[in-house]
Order: structure tokens, then C-alpha cells, then sequence
């Protein structure tokens, strides 16, 4: 194979045929407005992956428009011609990756992040307890140590304070990994933790295991699960990629479950897209088919279990910011505004765009700071004329993000954000 | 000597003049065929930048395409000879709503969806509804003459402009027409230029006339055994007195499409349907339903449909978008013509479109706008199949020359671009067409703006296949 060849075949050049450059996706890419080109919009992206195809640019052309792309799928949903963008976006990063094109500053981020804090082998809680010392001891001293904030190239200290409160490590080791309904068992399922969730958000964690067997479910936490490894994927790794979807498909036991549920878009996104990891007619490929077809939103599954009733009236105005992977890749956008409705006293006012990104987009927000905080800004503007108490969400990379908004535009006295799942906790759940 | 993208960078600011190669292979297509690299890519945002950028363009000699959102199908924003992109996407977009007056004032920007919108605020609308309405500019719609399904009952673009400001291609800044309904002081200059497909002037701002919204529609579907039927049904409706707003056309091949790629209810056996719908008061088109039931029966429509509520007839509708993309899947690439014929030679067209495919054993499939004769047939097939292609640019030309003897138009509303320059002279004659020229020439005398469209360069001819 020719390098060109090869190229091709890496890009899924073959698939930018299917974008007839219509322009329907102009309308909803977020980079597109706030970058104000066609370089930077989906139809441009595209042709631009079909240009180094053809040789006539080079992959460093193609590095700017690709890595400023958030990767929140929203132009596949409006697409008419079913223009596979994920393949090919995913496909240019990896040519990125592979020669190394990549600018200092982001090989140093992403370096830190991949190699030692996502798949890490104490992954679930090494970020977690990291933030509770930090804020336990108030130490700028060890957070230098953890890297998270100190002069590094990362942004995160900017997100520090969207950080919630930490339970400490005795908490975390106490965690029960098998939770059974008092009354009658309805389903079995196995609760997929997420590292970031986990880390950072582990109250919300528990409380998705509580509404879960409250709603009659039996409920596991398989111990060797990992890190989904959509950020890998998001980045051009596409090995380790498939490395952390094999450890975790030997971690969970499908005979034994009905679903595997998540809180978190993203990685509820990556695990349902664990086939395209795998060349069709493999092992992998026949296992990631059985896994996906059981991986669940959260609220997907309590709607379905149908099995709380909501004691509590919560007097707030909401707003609900939905994560772009779960609109656009698991294509579920129903549920969460089910299970809001079911809450008494809950007014709520739908946002005029939804489906527009938050600019949280894995960690776009931590290499591309600029830029996301360009979008978050847009988002901003539509939520603030929402006037609500609270932002309701349902992955964690979007919870930050929408507290760094309502912290940027000075309203942190007068308005949170919310995992779906805290919140019909504060609804007094109890089984029906 | 200075160079002209230092000169653009210097009346603009470099910030809105692009040079990096991603930028420019961004600004290299459109939604039709070929693909040209220009220089430079300067985003305007004023009137006043457009005049410098242009007056540059007649000291410096480079061409300038006005550029919209790039959805056009015929080739009309390609910078064929280099130079340089005007891309007027990103000027602010204005809509200012005149209800007294009936008329809205609008940025090149503005998207005519968006119009539409402003305008449904004060109890009127914009009737102009072609399907890329949520997309595209209205410059590039006035550039195009674009029109949509209620062109039928309410006409196209040209139909609704009042007035319009534009830059010449010298850089000097201008109105046309005005504010009002009747006037006819000199030359009508604002038709001139909609539908110039940017070749005689920058369009800055627009005029348009806005109407009462019909407070109430009604749609029915109907299908047919034959396709004549089918067209003898348009004519008929036509001639009983009654104008529906729209009706939409689609043959089997696209029906059973659509069934394949998101099934939505259509009678897979019809061999074509139709739907329509009507407008006005609520009791004028409950009056006018039953008449066009009356004459569907008459002519053997084998069933129609009457929606019961509005969700169902937005399902009917949702169907009809769904023909462009579901034909996409039958091959990867579509060829997509607007030939347009007198509406009592639909039928006859039909056969030579079949007979076409047959002769040249393409995939062909028919949808389109059957109530002003203005059919799309497209040509499905596979770019990368250069042997296809060929064929494929034999059977365009002969659709062209099928759709100009049955007495029609080479395009109804997706315009000339660079794609049909090579069939302009069959239509219009030598005299026609030299009238034109020479209007450009006088417009134009540096030939600067939007050079190599409508009219042919030498040895131009149809060409789909990329070397
Ligand atoms: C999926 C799809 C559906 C479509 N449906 C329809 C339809 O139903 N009916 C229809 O008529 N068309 C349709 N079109 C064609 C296209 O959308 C129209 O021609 C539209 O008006 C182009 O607008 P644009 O902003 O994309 O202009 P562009 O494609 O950028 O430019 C079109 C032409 O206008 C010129 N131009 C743009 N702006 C200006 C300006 N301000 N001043 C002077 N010249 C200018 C350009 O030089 C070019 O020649 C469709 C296209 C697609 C892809
Ligand atoms: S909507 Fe789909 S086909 Fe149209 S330009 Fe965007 S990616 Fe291409
Ligand atoms: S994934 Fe999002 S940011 Fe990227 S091209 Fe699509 S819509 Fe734009």
C-alpha cells in the first residue's frame, strides 16, 4: 500500500464521498459560529480530511480545523445523508497522532491525562482524592505534586471550583459493589462508575445505585471496569482505546445483567460505539456487539423500571442542558425530561438550543480553553434568559463546564448545576 | 508592484483576508461539481468594504465571487480563475419587519427562513420557500432567483424584491428600484440583477414584500396507477379554478427511496404521487377540497390520503424532505438537474426522462415542484466511476435539449453557474444570448465579478468527472 493508500484507508476517505456538501450542518456546528469559516464547520472539516486524501494538503493542514472540532456529533443528526463524521473525524485524529503533528503544549496535556490519570491503576478515585486533599488541606504544595493545578500547561485550575465537595478515601474503599432492592427484584444491572464520575462526582454515583434499587433494581459494580476510553478515542489513541474497551468487556459479565448503566453521555456514547473499535468478523468485534446492545442511560432505565414515585415537591426553576453524546450518538433525548416531569413543583423552561455543545467536550475545555469558553459564552447567553435556579445535565464533563459558565458570568449565588440524578434524589424517591 | 492580497489586507484588516491553505480549500466548492482553489478568502462585513475590496479588483486585476453559504447547485460561487472568495456569510444578519408597509429590509446575510420567521411575527410571511431556506443567504437566493414549492401560488424570489442596494462591479455603491409596489422609473434594474448569479453586482441589502399569512392549509396526498394521470390531474386542478399552494411530484423509484430509508407511509405500489396543499380561509379550502377530491376520483387516483390533524400532514410533508436524502442511497453521488417544462408537457417529458435513462442505462429518478412544471430529475451514480460519469454528462445534455424542444427553461431555479454555460446559446439563440454579453461587458468592463459563469469560456463544455 502506497502511503496515500494507507492514508485513505485511515481517514475513511472512502466515506467523505457521502457528504454531498449540501450545508445543512452549517446551522448547528457550534465552531462554525463562533470561528465564523467554513474551515471550521463540518461540510469544511470533511473536505478537508478528503483534500489530504487526495495529497493536496498536508496532514499538519488538517490539524487546526480537526483538534478545534468538538467532536459533539450534532452535524450527524441533522445530516441528510448520513454522513459517518465521527469515522472520519476519529480517523483524521489518528493520522494526527501518527505523525505527530501535534503542538508541545497539547502532547504535554494529553501525555498527563492518558498515561496518568484516565487509565491509571488506581483510576477510580486517584483524580477524586487528589481534589479532596486539595481541598482538605488547602495545600497549593500538593496540588503541584498531583499536577492539577501548578504552573502546568493545563487549564484545570480554572475548573477547580466547579469541583464539588469530596467524600474522603475511607468513603470511596466503603463503597458497596453489590446493592439489592428491599422489595421485589425486577431487573439486574451492572453499574458502570466512569472515572471522572467517579472521581470527582462519586455522591452522584451513589445516588444512581440508590435510585436504582429503589426502582427495583439489583444492582453490581464489577471491580476491574475501567476508563471507557472515549477521551483516548477523542485524541487519535485508538489503541488504547481498544485496549481499556476489551478490559472492561471482560470485566463486566453479561449473563449474570440486563443492562449496563451509566450516568455519563460520554461514556454511555463510547461503550454503545465499542463495535467500531473492532474489524467486523473478529472476536472483539462479535463481543463489543453483545456489550453495547446492554449499555443504558441511567434515565433510560428508570424509565423503563418505572418504579419510583417522587415524595417531595423541589420549588425550583430548571433548566436542562442535555449532553451532546447522548443526544447525538445514543440518541436518547426523551427520558430525562420523563423523569423531570415526574417531580412536583419543578418548573421548566426549555433552553432555545439545546442541542448547541456546552464546549465541555471531553477535555476540548482543558486543550482548546479559548474556544470553549467562546461557545460556553453562547450557551451562557440562552441560559441566563432561562433565569433558572438550577442547569440540569447528565455527564459530568458538561456539569463542570456549566459551573465554570455560571461562575464566568457571576451568578454562582443565584444559580447551580445538577446532575439529573442529585436532583430526583432531593425529590424524596421512593419505591412506587 | 504591490501585491493585491497585501492591498486587500491593508483597506481591510488582515484579520478578514484568509490565505492558509485549509482556509482556502474550505472556500473551493459549492454543493454542485469541480473544485477551484482561489488565493484568498475576505469576509465582508459592510457596503463599504465590499466597494474597496472591489475598486482593489479593477486596480489590481483579480477576480471577486460573491459567495453566500455555498449551497448552490449549479456552480455559481466557484472562484474558477483563482483570486479571490468575497464571502458574505458573516455580515451581521439584519431582518428590520415593516408591518405597515408590508416589506422587510435585509442584510445579504440574512437566511430567508429567518425572514420568514420575522415576518410570521406580525400575522405575515414570506412566501419564497426553497428547501435550503434555513440555510442559505437571501443574497445568494436573489443571486439565484430561487424558488420553492409555493412558488406556485405565489411566485419566486424576483416576485417579491422591491428594491435593492448593490455594489457595482466598478465598487460603487447603488440603489435599485424602492419601497413601494408600482414604479416605473426607468429600467427596471432590480430584475436585472436578481438572477445575475452575481456576475453584475454585489447585492448589499435587499427590499423585499412581504404578505398576509394565510390563516389556514389543508394538504391531501393522492396516488396514480400511471404517471400521465398524474400529470393530466395537475392540469386539470389548474384549469377548475382553484391554485393550491403547492404541488409536489415524486415517482416510484423516489417513493419506494423513502420507504427504504425511513419508512413514513407511502403507498409503495403507486407508480408517482402527488401532494398537495391548500391555503386560504377555512372555509374556502374545505369548499376547494372537495373539488380537487372530486377530480382525483375522475381521473383514477387509486387513493387519497386527507390528513386529519396537522401532525399527520407535517408527516407527509417530513416524507417529501426526505426524497434528496434517501436517494442519496441508492448511489453515493446525485446529479441533480431543474429542468423546467410547460405544465401540460409534463407527461410528455416523463417518457423522453425514461427514455434517457433506458438509452443511457443511468439511474434516474423524478420529484419536483409538478405544479409550475418544474421537475428534478436526478441522476443517481458513483463520481469515482469515471466510465459512469460519461455517460452521465450524455444524458444531462440530453435532458437540457429534451426540456428546451418541449418549449422549457434549462433551469428553473438552480441557475446556469458554470454546469449549463454550455447549453445557454441552444435556448436563447445567438441574438439572445450576444444581448446578454454585452450587458456584462458594459456592467463589467474589467470582467471582475464572478467571471467564467453563465456565459461559455472557449471549449467549455459539461464536464462531472474530476481529472
Ligand atoms: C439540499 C439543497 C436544496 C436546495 N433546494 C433549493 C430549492 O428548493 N429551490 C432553489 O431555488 N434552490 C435550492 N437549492 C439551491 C441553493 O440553495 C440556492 O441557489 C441558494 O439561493 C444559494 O444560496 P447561498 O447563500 O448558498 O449562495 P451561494 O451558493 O454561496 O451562491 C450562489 C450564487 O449567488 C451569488 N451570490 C451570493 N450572495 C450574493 C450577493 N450578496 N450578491 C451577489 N451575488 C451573490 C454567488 O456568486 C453565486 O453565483 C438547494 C440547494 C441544496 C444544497
Ligand atoms: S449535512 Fe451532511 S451532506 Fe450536508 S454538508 Fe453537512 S455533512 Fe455534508
Ligand atoms: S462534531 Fe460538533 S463541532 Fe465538530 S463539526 Fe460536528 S457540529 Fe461542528
Amino acid at each position: 500500500m502506497s502511503d496515500l493508500e494507507a492514508l485513505r484507508k485511515q481517514v475513511n476517505y472512502d466515506q467523505t464521498f457521502d457528504c454531498v456538501q449540501c450545508g445543512y450542518c452549517l446551522p448547528v456546528c457550534p465552531t462554525y459560529e463562533t470561528m465564523k469559516r467554513e474551515t471550521h464547520s463540518p461540510r469544511g472539516r470533511i473536505n478537508l480530511v478528503k483534500m489530504a486524501g487526495e495529497g493536496k494538503i498536508k496532514i499538519a493542514d488538517l490539524k487546526e480545523p480537526i483538534e478545534k472540532c468538538l467532536g459533539c456529533m450534532a452535524c450527524t443528526t441533522i445530516c441528510p445523508t448520513n454522513v459517518q463524521y465521527g469515522r472520519i473525524l476519529e480517523g483524521a485524529k489518528e493520522a494526527i497522532e501518527q505523525h505527530e503533528v501535534k503542538s508541545g503544549f497539547q502532547r504535554k496535556t494529553e501525555q498527563f491525562l492518558f498515561d496518568r490519570v484516565f487509565p491509571s491503576s488506581r483510576w477510580m478515585g486517584t483524580l477524586g482524592n487528589a481534589a479532596w486533599l486539595y481541598q482538605k488541606s488547602g495545600m497549593r504544595k500538593l496540588a503541584q505534586v498531583t499536577y492539577l493545578t501548578s504552573a502546568s500547561p493545563l487549564n484545570v485550575s480554572r475548573f477547580e471550583k466547579a469541583v464539588p465537595d469530596q467524600p474522603g478515601p475511607l468513603e470511596r474503599s466503603l463503597r458497596k459493589h453489590r446493592v439489592r432492592p428491599d422489595y421485589k427484584l425486577r431487573m439486574t444491572v451492572a453499574f458502570f462508575t466512569g472515572c471522572v464520575m467517579d472521581g470527582v462526582f462519586f455522591d452522584t454515583n451513589q445516588n444512581t445505585m440508590e435510585l436504582l434499587r429503589l426502582s427495583g433494581a439489583e444492582v453490581v459494580v464489577p471491580r476491574n471496569q475501567t476508563c471507557c476510553g472515549a477521551l483516548h478515542s477523542h485524541a487519535g489513541k485508538s489503541s488504547s482505546a481498544e485496549e481499556l474497551a476489551i478490559r472492561n468487556m471482560e470485566a463486566f459479565d453479561l449473563e449474570e445483567i440486563d443492562y449496563i448503566v451509566n450516568n455519563a453521555g460520554g461514556c454511555g456514547a463510547k461503550m454503545t460505539e465499542y463495535p467500531h473499535l473492532f474489524e467486523r468478523g473478529t472476536y472483539w468485534h462479535e463481543q463489543a456487539k453483545d456489550f453495547s446492545e446492554k449499555v443504558r442511560d441511567i434515565s433510560e432505565v428508570l424509565v423503563e423500571l418505572d418504579g419510583l414515585e417522587f415524595t417531595e415537591p423541589v420549588e425550583l426553576t430548571i433548566t436542562y442542558q442535555p449532553s451532546c453524546h447522548m443526544t447525538h450518538v445514543q440518541r436518547v433525548s426523551e427520558p430525562p425530561l420523563l423523569l423531570l416531569n415526574q417531580v412536583r413543583g419543578l418548573k421548566l423552561r426549555p433552553l432555545k438550543r439545546p442541542d448547541f455543545c456546552c464546549g465541555s467536550a471531553g477535555i476540548y475545555n482543558l486543550v482548546n480553553y479559548d474556544e470553549s469558553m467562546k461557545i460556553l459564552d453562547v450557551k451562557m447567553d440562552d441560559v441566563k434568559e432561562k433565569r433558572p435556579d438550577a442547569v440540569i445535565t447528565t455527564n459530568p464533563g458538561c456539569l463542570i463546564q456549566m459551573r465554570v459558565g455560571i461562575e464566568r458570568t457571576g451568578l454562582e449565588k443565584k444559580m447551580e448545576a445538577m446532575h439529573l440524578v442529585d436532583l430526583l434524589m432531593e425529590a424524596g424517591p421512593v419505591p412506587k | 508592484m504591490k501585491n493585491w492580497i497585501d492591498e486587500l489586507k491593508r483597506v481591510l484588516t488582515p484579520k478578514q483576508v484568509l490565505t492558509e491553505l485549509a482556509d482556502r480549500h474550505s472556500y473551493s466548492f459549492d454543493a454542485s461539481f469541480g473544485e477551484y482553489l482561489p488565493e484568498a478568502v475576505v469576509q465582508v462585513k459592510n457596503k463599504y468594504e465590499v466597494a474597496s475590496v472591489l475598486k482593489a479588483a479593477n486596480e489590481f486585476h483579480f477576480p471577486v465571487y460573491p459567495r453566500g453559504k455555498g449551497t448552490c447547485l449549479s456552480g455559481g460561487p466557484l472562484p474558477v480563475h483563482g483570486g479571490a472568495v468575497l464571502d458574505l456569510s458573516q455580515w451581521p444578519e439584519q431582518i428590520d419587519v415593516r408591518p405597515e408597509d408590508l416589506t422587510v429590509v435585509v442584510s445579504p446575510s440574512a437566511l430567508p427562513a429567518n425572514i420568514n420567521q420575522a415576518a410570521e411575527e406580525y400575522g405575515l410571511m414570506y412566501a419564497p420557500d426553497p428547501s435550503s431556506a434555513h440555510v442559505a443567504t437571501i443574497g445568494g437566493n436573489l443571486a439565484e432567483n430561487s424558488g420553492g414549492p409555493r412558488g406556485l401560488k405565489y411566485g419566486v424570489t424576483k416576485d417579491f424584491v422591491l428594491g435593492l442596494e448593490i455594489v457595482t462591479p466598478e465598487g460603487e455603491i447603488t440603489r435599485t428600484g424602492g419601497q413601494t409596489i408600482k414604479n416605473v422609473t426607468g429600467f427596471d434594474l432590480t430584475k436585472l440583477i436578481v438572477g445575475s448569479e452575481g456576475t453584475l453586482a454585489v447585492i448589499t441589502e435587499a427590499t423585499l414584500k412581504l404578505l398576509p399569512k394565510p390563516p389556514a392549509v389543508q394538504t391531501l396526498m393522492v396516488s396514480f396507477k400511471d404517471i400521465r394521470s398524474a400529470g393530466q390531474a395537475v392540469s386539470k386542478t389548474l384549469t377548475s379554478g382553484i391554485l393550491p399552494s403547492k404541488m409536489e411530484f415524486m415517482d416510484q423509484a423516489c417513493i419506494r427511496a423513502v420507504e427504504n430509508f425511513q419508512p413514513s407511509g407511502l403507498p409503495i405500489d403507486a407508480e408517482a404521487i402527488l401532494i398537495i396543499e391548500l391555503d386560504g380561509h377555512p372555509d374556502a379550502i374545505a369548499a376547494e377540497l372537495e373539488v380537487v377530491e372530486k377530480i382525483m376520483m375522475e381521473l383514477g387516483a387509486s387513493e387519497t390520503i386527507v390528513p386529519g390533524n396537522p401532525e399527520e400532514a407535517a408527516r407527509i410533508w417530513h416524507a417529501r424532505k426526505q426524497v434528496s436524502p434517501a436517494i442519496a442511497q441508492i448511489k453515493p453521488t446525485k446529479v441533480s438537474e431543474d429542468a423546467t417544462v410547460p405544465r401540460s408537457k409534463i407527461p410528455e417529458m416523463m417518457e423522453r426522462l425514461q427514455a434517457i435513462k433506458e438509452k443511457y442505462k443511468v439511474e434516474i429518478v423524478v420529484f419536483g415542484h409538478a405544479g409550475d412544471g418544474n421537475l428534478h430529475p436526478n441522476i443517481l451514480c458513483d463520481k469515482r466511476d469515471q466510465e459512469e460519469m460519461a455517460r452521465v454528462e450524455s444524458a444531462v445534455e440530453e435532458i437540457f435539449l429534451a426540456a428546451i424542444k418541449l418549449g422549457g427553461t434549462l433551469s428553473g431555479e438552480h441557475g446556469i453557474g458554470t454546469m449549463k454555460a454550455p447549453f445557454m446559446e441552444v435556448e436563447l439563440g445567438k441574438v439572445g444570448l450576444d444581448m446578454m454579453k454585452r450587458m456584462k461587458e458594459s456592467w463589467d468592463p474589467n470582467n471582475i465579478l464572478n467571471p467564467g459563469k453563465i456565459f461559455t469560456e472557449q471549449g467549455q463544455r459539461l464536464v462531472l468527472r474530476n481529472e
